[in-house]
């Protein structure tokens, strides 16, 4: 996959078509994978990085890069494409700077879900008959698909490629049976003092990093509320727990009907705080009081709160 | 030691148009309603920003109440509208964080329902002093 990618990436820098190559590439460690900017072919053929631990969703940093001189090239996965459409509905992307290519994904790893196993000194992976086969300087290891998928790509809303110029690989389908809901309706039946303590447990060890609001494609605000010294939620770590629920209640519900469900917030978080559970709710109760709604699958769609019918339920 | 009975914070945002009004009428026509209730006139009920009920709650509020007018009367056509939906998202979303639903609350008060407003908030006022002191949404630094 990853040579198929880098050849196509170099065919379209050599003709002209984009001048720069938004892809990943290693950090630290093979598993530490960041999104770059290559704008040379040696860039690209020293740097550039496809694996099974590619999750970042690129499609954010088109909003300041497909602002720059130039076609750029970008590589999406099925979900990634949800929040490029999106962000094309809101104008946040000049369409015409940018060239997407889809590709394939089958889920991606989470490394620290390896490193639970006791995996360590990891060097390589790959797919193999469905399991994925770890490559450490221990020697190999094959891991269940399932065992080391992400939680998000565990619950896969789809596969399908809902914008591309072109693909590389295979287009999926829409998944209908994903249970996504299934931890929301969970949380749903507990009494009001255990969703109280279940949230209180979670949100209060949020540090205020605010790596779940810079990462999320919906929020794209040039000027955060956050910002602001006089929203009530200081820009330091949370001083109260009001300041934490504030912080999170908020953010969620300025991505309501936007949040595309991508999963970037609670892949971000560092202190493990699953944060799609707050989208996902708005999301379950969207689809249920508003009819079904998949943010970024029609950019013409109307979004549910920009919208009303005279026989909506009472709040 | 002398026991102070307790007393609920209730944050009223009215609408300018309907449920403003709708107090002025209460007044007028000589209807009570518990002074616990303090009146934020706001120019639409969709002005009420969802931070603005967090605010309130962290302030020291133990019920927010948000009055607008009816359905199809709003003065700019179709803002409660889009407040209905917010809200009952925002409700909701307090509701899945195990703060009680209760507290908040959505009502349609025309100029002319003085008798409603005044029975509105005697109800939502009763209710929320029931519910007691708001503790899930406090903020220790608001206190006294």
């Amino acid at each position: 996959m990853q040579a198929v990618m880098e050849k196509r990436a170099l065919e379209l820098l050599a003709d002209g078509t984009v001048n720069r190559v938004l892809g990943w590439t290693a950090g630290e460690f093979i598993y530490d994978v960041t999104p770059a900017v290559f704008e040379t072919a040696e860039e690209v053929q020293n740097g550039f990085l496809y694996n099974d631990f590619c999750g970042a969703n690129l499609s954010k940093y088109l909003v300041k890069e497909s602002r720059k001189e130039g076609k750029i090239l970008v590589f999406l996965k099925p979900c990634d494409t949800y929040s490029f459409n999106q962000l094309l509905a809101e104008h946040r992307i000049i369409r015409e700077n940018v060239y997407v290519i889809g590709i394939e994904c089958y889920g991606k790893v989470d490394v620290e879900k390896l490193r639970e196993m006791g995996l360590s000194g990891i060097t390589g992976i790959r797919k193999a008959d469905g399991d994925f086969v770890v490559e450490t300087i221990y020697g190999e290891k094959t891991v269940k698909q399932a065992d080391a998928m992400a939680e998000r790509c565990l619950a896969c809303k789809s596969k399908r490629h809902v914008v591309y110029d072109e693909l590389i690989g295979e287009d999926g389908e829409v998944v209908e049976d994903c249970n996504r809901f299934d931890m929301v309706e969970k949380l749903e039946q507990m009494t009001p003092e255990e969703r109280f303590a279940f949230w209180r447990g979670e949100l209060s060890r949020c540090i205020r990093c605010n790596a779940c609001r810079n990462v999320c494609p919906a929020c794209t605000c040039e000027q955060c509320v956050f910002d602001n010294p006089n929203s009530g939620v200081a820009q330091k770590a949370a001083a109260s727990s009001f300041e934490e629920n504030m912080f999170h209640i908020i953010r969620a519900f300025h991505v309501v009907g936007r949040c595309t469900d991508c999963g970037e917030c609670s892949r971000v978080c560092p202190q493990n705080i699953p944060l799609h559970l707050l989208n996902r709710k708005f999301i379950k109760d969207i689809n249920s009081f508003y009819g079904t709604y998949q943010a970024g699958e029609d950019p013409n769609a109307k979004p549910p709160l920009g919208t009303f019918t005279t026989g909506d339920r009472e709040a | 030691m002398q026991v102070t009975e307790y007393k609920p914070k209730i944050v009223a945002f009215c609408c300018n148009w309907c449920s403003y009004a709708g107090a002025d009428g209460a007044g007028s026509a000589r209807l009570g309603y518990p002074e616990d209730v303090k009146i934020i006139r706001v120019p639409c009920s969709c002005r009420v920003n969802p931070m603005f009920i967090l605010r309130a709650f962290q302030r020291g509020a133990d019920g927010v109440i948000i009055a607008g007018c009816h359905p199809g009367d709003c003065h700019y056509t179709s803002g409660n509208y889009f407040t209905r939906r917010r809200m009952a998202l925002l409700f909701s979303m307090l509701e899945y964080l195990g703060v009680e639903k209760e507290r908040v609350r959505v009502e349609w008060i025309s100029a002319a329902e003085g008798a409603k407003f005044s029975k509105t908030m005697t109800e939502f006022t009763a209710t929320v002093a029931a519910l007691g002191e708001n503790k899930r949404l406090e903020d220790l630094r608001c206190k006294q």
